[in-house]
């Protein structure tokens, strides 16, 4: 391969990283930044790529160091940034619970949708909702989702108490249930 | 609920259960609430319908990780 083929190659993968880093991020600032880091890291390493077969995956491996790196050089910042009003806002309370806790009407069966959830009708939907959450939220719901690390590697890159990060994780996963209720199952 | 069985100390409501359903993708939970989590959906019919709910969500997630790595 050609180092100005593959230079194209790597180039016509940003729109994917940035769909990514976008969503993860909630900055676009930041996102074009690491973008960009990943791609010229790619470039300065071609052999490192050498008999790989998918390079999306390759670069998205990148990527999420990448994101790692920035989310702890700005952690301050990834954590202070919530709304008043989604600090007190818990989803739980808004759902159908009678006074003694019990629900009041059964929860919607969302039958079997393992065929859907692949599908691209699906994928954006899941895209709008997560993009509808509140930054904080997000950016801890796609730490634990996206680059998949545990509560207690996200409390550590972000200096975050683990309460707090439960609180927020909840109030995420809930929103997002609702999100996916209402513009995908109920309407299915 | 009778509020003898409240006092029980395994015993939660379906909020609570809800809650600890939520939890579980994120920590594990201590064994009592685990136990409770299990009395609990074994007696109520809605809340193993709010835990597919969430089991679907987390297929959902995986699959959305992976999309369009392929094309």
């Amino acid at each position: 391969m050609s180092a100005n083929n593959f230079e194209q190659q790597l180039v016509a993968q940003r729109d994917y990283l940035m769909r990514f880093a976008r969503l993860q991020l909630r900055n676009e600032a930041w996102a074009e930044d690491t973008v960009s880091e990943t791609l010229l890291a790619a470039l300065a390493k071609p052999q490192a790529f050498e008999g790989r077969s998918q390079l999306k995956t390759w670069l998205v491996g990148i990527l999420k160091h990448k994101i790692i790196d920035s989310l702890r050089v700005r952690q301050r910042e990834v954590v202070l940034d919530t709304d008043p009003e989604d600090d007190s806002f818990d989803p739980l309370e808004h759902m159908a619970f009678k006074a003694d806790g019990h629900f009041a009407q059964r929860p919607a069966d969302w039958g079997n949708p393992e065929q859907d959830l692949s599908s691209r009708q699906f994928m954006a939907v899941l895209d709008a909702c997560t993009e509808k959450l509140p930054p904080m939220q997000a950016r801890l719901f796609l730490m634990r989702e996206w680059l998949e690390l545990s509560s207690d590697e996200i409390c550590k890159e972000l200096g975050l108490t683990a309460t707090n990060l439960y609180v927020q994780l909840h109030r995420a996963r809930l929103r997002l249930r609702e999100c996916l209720e209402l513009n995908w199952f109920a309407s299915r | 609920m009778n509020p003898l069985l409240r006092k029980f100390p395994l015993m939660r409501n379906c909020k609570e259960v809800t809650a600890l359903v939520v939890a579980r993708e994120d920590r594990e939970l201590p064994a009592t609430e685990r136990v409770a989590l299990r009395v609990h959906m074994a007696m109520c019919k809605a809340c193993p319908v709010f835990e597919r709910q969430m089991l679907i969500m987390r297929n959902a997630m995986k699959q959305w990780r992976h999309y369009g790595e392929s094309d």
